[in-house]
């Protein structure tokens, strides 16, 4: 992750502008200040909240249901990204989340246990997980070829995807809405249900810590190696102890989130503790959802930046008869971002009949608007060959806070959508704005 | 067809394009075409637009195969349906415009669709950029943007990474398409200094150039085309730049243009 953070241009003329020092430690430390801009941002939009709310917004389970709101589209978008950089669009993966989630709640509930896998049987659910995201990789795959090889454009193909899968969403249960999935799975959707516990979020942190270390370590071994350039050892320093400490405070805060009152009192009861004065505090610590978003982005990183696919993606984005021209099997490689977010579209789809508790005839229902404004606010272009996993998932939680941080304060739906429209726009204006002045891509 | 060299020359050519031709639609974008290149030899390769020069190439080059006639390469037969065909005979091609993936660094553009990779199948970057670094110390030494998207990069700069590509990877036969058009003049004197270290080190090389005086100045043969067909192959020592001009704009040897004709085009 940290490489593809680094990967910007040096921001030369930022650093003229601004306070010249702090201009030049920023660029010491390689960070991509797009990037670093951005979380500003959220970080902003969630205090500018939290003074209107009058200090309620800001706690530890308020911000872990927007981050289980958040996680779908963040998911999602990381798949966009590879899509849009490489020139195309997918506007089906709302219709593929609800045909997924659907097909879940059938395997379960329905089709699983004609073949004699009933609810009862342990790791129906896993069964059920791994069908669905099949079914997402070949509907992914199939739209992909239809695509790339048979060469129609992708607008087309995925509106056509939207329209039908939906339709097929509809099909698939004669209209009605089927719940009663499996406990396991459920915890896929998070809640008070689904998260790791207190334990398991330090244990958790502790390998992120060590994970950060090292790759910093790895990064700079690997530089040093050719005797390339390296960065001022106390950028490295700061950056790890800053990655650290996010890594912490994070799991510090998800475990002051408790279980509710009333549900702490049956777990007492259930594992034969007293409950002590003032109520027993069960911390439950990072929510599955969340963990998910944190391991796609791990693996959607990797494949961008550190895997040839990755790279060809880019390169095919930048320039479409360059990566033809060397040879690169361009074809496969865009089907190949169309099944990938196939399957992204069945984890997203995973979350949201856990939350469910099954599969209604519009879940994913213009999710697909949602991804794509997460991936466009996060940096990505529609010229092609530029954006970047991060920056998705930022954009989603951007967009998130926003829907949350008004909905928080009372603000109607409607005059919710009017300002995610408008600060879309906004966004990528001040995008293009920046890079033009910059002299950018 | 008028070859004007092949009997008198020794060796086995390093590549013969015989009779290739390809068609788009019912037109005859190149019809019957024979040229060959030599090793240690520029063979220019001039015509207006349209003349099929591009599209004879690009069947060297693996972008669009002929729809018939014969590649041969060191005197054996070869079939080239892709660029990676091409590329596994070291044919490398240099292209203006259509070379380089401008968002990625110089490393990631000479080792597009060959990159290394470290044991765990990740790219190993910090090999590429240290090959690059190799490389470019030979072309361009005072080249220092590793890590800049290209797009970033002067015209002479971008070029010298295309051509990067094509030294690391062992060219033998290098097409250049081009190759000065968006430079300036300081920028087209390394390239035709470039070119001229390439021709010692025994590299064929097809030139293809609107700029008579390029071709002149560093091809050792000029074929010219007019309108698919080959009009004619001849050595530069035998010609004038306004011989050459003629056979382009006419479609004839200048022994078979009348009078007339090559009055007019003085005029």
């Amino acid at each position: 992750m940290a490489d593809a953070l680094t990967n910007a241009p040096a921001p030369a003329q930022g650093a003229a502008r601004g306070p010249r020092r702090l201009g030049a430690a920023l660029s010491a430390t390689e960070v991509d200040l797009r990037l670093f801009g951005m979380l500003v941002a959220l970080v902003g939009i969630l205090i500018g909240f939290h003074i209107m709310s009058g200090g309620k917004l800001i706690q530890p389970a308020n911000m872990i249901t927007l981050a289980v709101q958040a996680s779908g589209t963040a998911i999602m978008a990381t798949g966009m990204v590879l899509i849009i950089v490489s020139r195309n669009i997918d506007l089906s993966v709302g219709s593929i989340v609800g045909v997924v989630a659907m097909s879940y709640a059938l395997l379960m509930t329905d089709w699983l246990p004609a073949l004699g896998l009933g609810l009862d049987a342990p790791f129906q659910w896993l069964i059920a997980l791994a069908i669905g995201l099949g079914i997402g990789a070949t509907i992914g795959g199939f739209q992909g070829f239809l695509i790339a090889y048979v060469g129609i454009p992708a607008f087309i193909v995925t509106l056509g995807g939207l329209l039908s899968l939906r339709g097929v969403v509809w099909l698939m249960s004669s209209g009605a809405a089927v719940s009663g999935l499996q406990s396991e799975f459920r915890k896929i959707g998070g809640g008070v249900l689904g998260s790791i516990g207190e334990t398991a979020t330090w244990i958790v942190a502790g390998v992120a810590c060590v994970a950060i270390v090292a790759l910093i370590v790895y990064n700079r071994r690997q530089r040093q190696r050719f005797g390339f350039p390296v960065r001022p050892m106390w950028a490295e320093v700061i950056l790890g102890a800053i990655g650290c400490a996010v890594v912490i405070g994070l799991a510090a805060f998800a475990n002051s989130n408790y279980l509710p009152a009333g549900l702490a009192t049956q777990y007492a009861a259930e594992h034969g503790i007293t409950e002590p004065p003032g109520g027993l505090k069960v911390p439950l610590g990072f929510p599955w959802p969340v963990l998910l978003v944190i391991g796609v982005t791990l693996v959607m990183t990797f494949l961008a930046t550190r895997r040839r696919f990755g790279r060809y993606v880019y390169a095919y984005g930048g320039n479409p008869d360059a990566a033809d021209l060397a040879g690169i099997n361009t074809r496969w490689t865009i089907m190949k971002t169309f099944v990938l977010m196939g399957v992204l579209c069945a984890v997203a789809a995973a979350i949201a009949s856990a939350r469910l508790n099954g599969a209604t005839l519009d879940v994913g229902q213009s999710d697909e608007l949602y991804v794509i404004a997460a991936a466009v606010v996060g940096g990505t272009s529609f010229a092609g060959g530029v954006g970047t996993i991060p920056g998705a998932i930022l954009g989603a939680f951007v967009m998130q806070s926003l829907a949350y941080g008004l909905s928080f304060n009372g603000v109607n739906s409607p005059t919710q959508n009017v300002v995610a429209g408008i600060v879309l726009i906004v966004a990528v204006g001040l995008d293009t704005y920046n890079r033009r002045r910059g002299g950018g891509k | 067809m008028a070859g004007a060299s092949s009997a008198t020359e020794g060796p086995t050519p390093l590549v013969e394009m015989r009779n290739i031709q390809v068609s788009f639609g019912g037109v005859r974008a190149v019809d019957d075409v024979s040229v060959e290149v030599y090793p240690g030899e520029v063979l220019g390769l001039v015509g207006g637009n349209g003349a099929g020069k591009s599209t004879l190439i690009r069947t060297l080059s693996g972008a669009h195969p002929a729809d018939s006639g014969e590649i041969l390469v060191d005197g054996k037969p070869q079939v080239i349906d892709n660029p990676r065909d091409a590329k596994d005979l070291n044919i490398e091609c240099i292209y203006q415009q259509l070379a380089l993936a401008d968002n990625v660094d110089a490393p990631a553009n000479v080792f597009l669709g060959r990159e290394m990779t470290t044991s765990w199948g990740t790219l190993d970057d910090g090999a590429m950029e240290n090959e690059t670094r190799k490389v470019m110390g030979r072309l361009n030494p005072n080249f220092t943007r590793f890590k800049q998207p290209v797009v970033s990069l002067s015209g002479g700069q971008r070029q010298a990474v295309a051509i990067a590509r094509a030294v690391h990877f062992n060219a033998r036969i290098m097409i250049m398409d081009e190759p000065t058009a968006a430079l300036g003049p300081a920028e087209t004197a390394q390239v035709h200094h470039l070119i001229q270290q390439l021709k010692s080190e025994g590299l064929g090389i097809f030139l293809i150039s609107h700029d008579i005086h390029d071709v002149f100045d560093l091809s050792d043969r000029i074929s010219v085309m007019y309108h698919g067909r080959l009009v004619g192959t001849v050595r530069k020592a035998d010609v004038t730049p306004d011989d050459v001009l003629a056979m382009i704009i006419l479609g004839k040897k200048p022994d078979e243009a009348t009078r007339e004709e090559l009055a007019d085009l003085r005029a």
